[in-house]
């Protein structure tokens, strides 16, 4: 079956302390209601992002904060086996309700085998 | 909204569905005590969402609006059963309060649904006092959330006819007053064997596709093994949901294997075995090591998930440990000593000891047999075939393939049966 990623947006500035109590509740519940469906492989938030560039000389420079610049950075993740992207988009919209976010999807082509 | 959504609005109320419905169900089922009811309610609601939505759009919080829908749908009908006795001022009270209770009850049904419910509702979609042809109909109405026509169309029967074996699952639940609970002691490991079963035959129907529409099967056996891992969710402390599951990852991950170019059937010998899918293979393997960690190895599904595992281990099918595999399968014997545990044993025999030995198994098996059970099944004069080719009895074996080709209906088998007729010709034509 195959998996999707869906990916929740938080503002740059966010501050998980100042996360309303209710929505850190309406995430779990959605989070057990993934585990219950079978649809949840894996589920995380992400802290702060470090950004590796190559430089042109061979050397890699690493910076504070997220490589691309926009006013919104992936927060977590979902990564879900679903039917289809029907069924993925009908999860990433209960996500979107219970993060009260903006949340991306997509189809996870391959998934390399460990051996 | 953009005309490319509205297109598609439709797949989205069903996909919707899919991940809502059981919830629901199991969420109502909580207050009507009832299944049948309970889907009838549910149902309804997602007739009204299909009129509604596409119209309005997909309102934000879906299920909720479900429910609000089943819930007013419960109310009415209550309604409707109180205009009959409305003289009896005492009795239209009675149901007001009852309406009221109802509508409160409902209301908050969904906000606690926890996983005991959809629980509650495998138990009771899968209970013993149902023919095992209900319960698959069943289940895979209310919690894997297909319609009746998907249904139909997968097991090849007419949709009425699959229609009226749904009802009338409802019918002997309602009349047995079978509770909506989740069962104790003895009665659980009962009870867990028939939910078990019938995941494993919902599988099966779809991995061993006898004929029909194979995209539909495929499904079924996807489904099988969502309904598995949300057992194994459920109920993490039972060895046997995890074996099964082991079970069918490590059987589904032969699926590409199974088929050549043309679609014609691949035997698990000659199979390819890069196109074996690794990453469910490792998950089969995990989840077979859990249900022994968890003292279930010499159980029935941990059995047949060992054999399994011990074919998914050879990297080419002269590695296979047979001698393993016979020794599982005389352990499995023991627990179930059935006709076609004796000829799959037969085989793995005929692997080490020799195609004589296996001949010697193979009749064994048939007597256990014995004349009443499995008539038609094509697999015992096949092996039978396959050990006197091996032999050299070629007239025997020839004679032997010929049955096997009569008894069997599938296409897919006639065609492997025809190409053995064909090799042994010329193996006859060159000895």
């Amino acid at each position: 079956m195959p998996q999707y990623l869906v990916a929740g947006y938080l503002p740059d500035d966010f501050d998980p302390s100042q996360m309303d109590e209710a929505v850190g509740r309406e995430i779990h519940a959605l989070n057990k209601e993934m585990i219950a469906a079978g649809v949840r492989k894996f589920a995380c938030g992400l802290g702060a992002a470090k950004s590796l560039r190559g430089q042109a000389d061979g050397g890699v420079l690493i910076t504070d904060g997220p490589y691309l610049e926009a006013k919104e950075h992936i927060g977590g993740f979902w990564i879900l086996e679903c039917a289809d992207m029907d069924e993925a988009l009908a999860w990433a919209r209960k996500g979107v309700a219970a993060t009260r976010g903006q949340v991306e999807v997509r189809e996870i082509f391959f998934n390399p085998a460990p051996d | 909204m953009s005309l490319g959504c509205m297109s598609n609005i439709a797949k989205t109320i069903e996909a919707v569905w899919k991940i809502e419905s059981t919830r629901l169900i199991a969420a109502i089922a909580r207050v009507t005590r009832d299944i049948g009811i309970a889907e009838e309610l549910a149902q309804d609601a997602l007739v009204t969402a299909l009129e509604v939505w596409p119209e309005e759009g997909i309102p934000d919080n879906p299920a909720a609006w479900l429910m609000k829908a089943a819930r007013r749908r419960a109310i009415d009908s209550l309604r409707r059963g109180r205009m009959l006795v409305q003289k009896h001022e005492e009795l239209a009270r009675e149901l007001e309060w009852q309406e009221q209770r109802l509508g409160d009850a409902l209301e908050h049904s969904l906000d606690q649904v926890i996983d005991d419910d959809v629980l509650r509702l495998i138990f009771t979609a899968c209970h013993p006092v149902l023919a095992v042809e209900g319960r698959i109909a069943l289940t895979l109405r209310l919690i894997g959330g297909l319609t009746t026509a998907e249904i139909a169309r997968a097991f090849l029967v007419p949709e009425k006819t699959l229609g009226q074996r749904i009802s009338r699952a409802k019918k002997t639940l309602s009349e047995a007053h079978v509770p909506f609970e989740t069962p104790s002691g003895d009665e659980l490991r009962r009870r867990v064997e028939s939910v078990l079963l019938v995941v494993y035959l919902i599988f099966n129907e779809g991995y061993t596709a006898t004929e029909g529409d194979e995209w539909m099967r495929a499904a079924l056996s996807e489904e099988a093994l969502r309904l598995g891992r949300m057992l194994r969710q459920l109920l993490p402390g039972e060895s046997e949901v995890h074996a099964l599951v082991a079970l069918m990852e490590l059987q589904g991950s032969r699926e590409r294997a199974r088929r050549g170019k043309n679609g014609q059937a691949v035997l698990l010998p000659d199979q390819d075995r890069s196109l074996w899918d690794h990453a469910q293979i490792q998950r089969g393997m995990t989840a077979l090591e859990q249900a022994q960690r968890l003292g279930g190895g010499a159980k029935p599904y941990a059995l047949q998930a060992a054999i399994a595992a011990c074919h998914m281990r050879a990297r080419t099918a002269e590695e296979t440990d047979w001698d393993r595999i016979v020794l599982l399968y005389d352990a499995l014997l023991q627990i179930n000593p059935s006709p076609i545990v004796a000829l799959n044993r037969a085989v793995a025999v005929g692997m080490v000891q020799g195609p004589a030995a296996g001949l010697d198994a193979v009749d064994a098996a048939a007597a256990l047999a014995g004349d009443s059970a499995l008539p038609g099944y094509h697999l015992f004069p096949s092996v039978r075939g396959d050990l006197l080719m091996k032999m050299g009895r070629l007239a025997e074996a020839r004679e032997e393939i010929q049955r096997a080709m009569a008894m069997t209906k599938n296409l897919r088998e006639q065609e492997l049966l025809a190409n053995r007729l064909k090799q042994l010709e010329k193996a006859d034509f060159s000895g």
